[in-house]
């Protein structure tokens, strides 16, 4: 009697053990596919506030032709990306060309009084952060779901149900280069 | 971090029953000193009952009406929404509703009972004073809190410490009134047992707010170099806390809807304290927040 009570619970505790090490899994991986979709999302509000930025820049220097055609191509190009790398590249060269329009808008006083660009600027400043930070909580996500499947017992799990590791996000080598500016 | 997550969950069902605890008693002094039988013990009981689930729905709305914050709204706070959408994001939280003290001491608090029903407030002073990247860091600061489960210990406490004060304080004032008045009646009719019985009731109405500011100080110091520390890896940027920190040292301002009760919500402790007066490093035992230079010290040994 007393044996069978054992080995009832014996193996009550290694189903919850297994249940409960499963669901672990299942849910840190979901949240790593969570945050890379959300990377995306960040990137898409970031790409939307740009045309509203440039029509406001233009309304004061119409003449910088050069600038709004390299923003507007940049933003072309990081919207038609499509591999992570090819994604970070064209991200970095947008980068870059918003700085030069924002350096444009240095040397028109009245621009940078209006409120309405000073709203666009703070948003994009925004933007950029949240891009960041979404990077940023996907890189924690994989390394809490890495950590976990390479952890027993979970590591056994992982073995039987293929929950395969994960790779980091990681700035391309060029990209840890400051962008230069053109003038 | 999971575990600290777990330890304030259980922290908070604890002192909820303590809560129910001292509740209970108080109440029992008040109908022992006053009649009313077990009847009386079992609604006393009942209605503590009744103010504990009740702390554990409507702390943050009381929490926030006590200090009077409105809501932040989204055009007028802009960069306010914006940083901490962004945060939320680096943090994996759900925003907070956002909310505004209209005090020209920059503080800041965070409430809720899980990070689904949080709300985060800070004063006009802070978003005057603090630049771009110092408010960030406060921010971070203050949904760490939200992240790691704070919040829910110390709205709770704070409604407690002040529901229980309450109680006491009436059941004191009827035991002095009405002891003035028959007390001689009441010897009389209950003999030493009934005496017993009245200091006994007496001692646990003294004695209620007391145990009531213990459990507040249960919620210990420790938890907000957590909170700089956790706030720091959202941010990734100690600097910009730091530097908050010192703003916030080098500002003497009081804000003014802070009461003891509240005290140990902010960022930073938001009434005086007066460190030349006698006895200071005894208060110092009590105070809900450790001293800024310490936390900026620990934030640059990063």
């Amino acid at each position: 009697m007393v044996a069978v009570i054992v080995i009832v619970v014996v193996v009550l505790l290694l189903l919850l053990t297994f249940w409960l090490g499963y669901n672990g899994l299942v849910k840190r991986r979901n949240q790593v596919d969570n945050a890379w979709s959300q990377i995306d999302v960040q990137l898409k509000r970031r790409h939307d506030l740009i045309p509203n930025l440039v029509e406001t820049v233009k309304g004061y220097a119409a003449h910088e032709r050069g600038t709004f055609e390299a923003v507007t191509a940049a933003r072309a190009n990081a919207i038609n990306a499509q591999s992570p790398a090819e994604q970070a590249q064209a991200e970095n060269v947008l980068s870059g060309a918003l700085k030069s329009l924002f350096a444009v808008a240095e040397a028109y006083p009245d621009l940078k009084a209006n409120q309405n660009f000073l709203n666009l600027q703070e948003e994009l400043t925004s933007a950029e952060d949240r891009v960041a930070y979404a990077r940023q909580f996907y890189n924690d996500s994989v390394l809490s779901y890495n950590t976990q499947i390479q952890k027993f017992p979970t590591v056994l799990l992982a073995g039987w149900f293929h929950f395969e590791k994960r790779e980091f996000f990681d700035a391309a080598p060029e990209d840890t280069e400051t962008p230069q500016v053109q003038f | 971090m999971n575990e600290q997550i777990a330890r304030n969950k259980r922290r908070t069902f604890l002192m909820l029953l303590g809560f129910v605890v001292i509740i209970t008693l108080a109440a029992t002094a008040i109908v022992l000193l006053f009649g009313g039988g077990w009847v009386g013990v079992i609604i006393a009981f009942v209605i503590a009952m009744a103010l504990a689930w009740g702390s554990y729905y409507n702390s943050d709305k009381i929490a926030i009406a006590a200090s009077r914050a409105r809501p932040a709204d989204e055009n007028e706070y802009r960069r306010y929404h914006n940083l901490v959408e962004g945060l939320c994001i680096a943090a994996g939280l759900p925003k907070p509703k956002l909310f505004v003290v209209d005090d020209p001491a920059p503080n800041a608090f965070a409430t809720g009972r899980n990070p689904k029903h949080s709300s985060l407030a800070v004063t006009t002073g802070l978003l005057d004073v603090m630049n771009r990247v110092e408010l960030e860091g406060v921010l971070a600061h203050e949904l760490s809190h939200i992240k790691n489960y704070d919040i829910l210990v110390t709205t709770i406490a704070v409604t407690a410490v002040g529901t229980i004060a309450l109680i006491s304080d009436i059941g004191l004032r009827f035991a002095f009134w009405g002891g003035m008045t028959d007390r001689r009646d009441n010897n009389g009719d209950s003999g030493p047992i009934g005496a017993i019985i009245a200091i006994a009731s007496l001692a646990v109405l003294l004695l209620a707010p007391f145990a009531g500011y213990l459990m507040q100080m249960a919620m210990s110091r420790n938890r907000e170099y957590l909170a700089d520390a956790s706030g720091v890896q959202l941010t990734r940027y100690p600097p910009g806390l730091i530097s908050a920190l010192e703003k916030l040292r080098d500002d003497h301002a009081v804000v003014h809807h802070a009461t003891k009760a509240t005290a140990q919500m902010w960022i930073e402790q938001p009434l005086e304290t007066d460190e030349k007066k006698p006895g200071s490093r005894f208060n110092k035992l009590f105070d809900t927040h450790p001293p800024l230079e310490d936390r900026i010290r620990r934030l640059q040994e990063m």
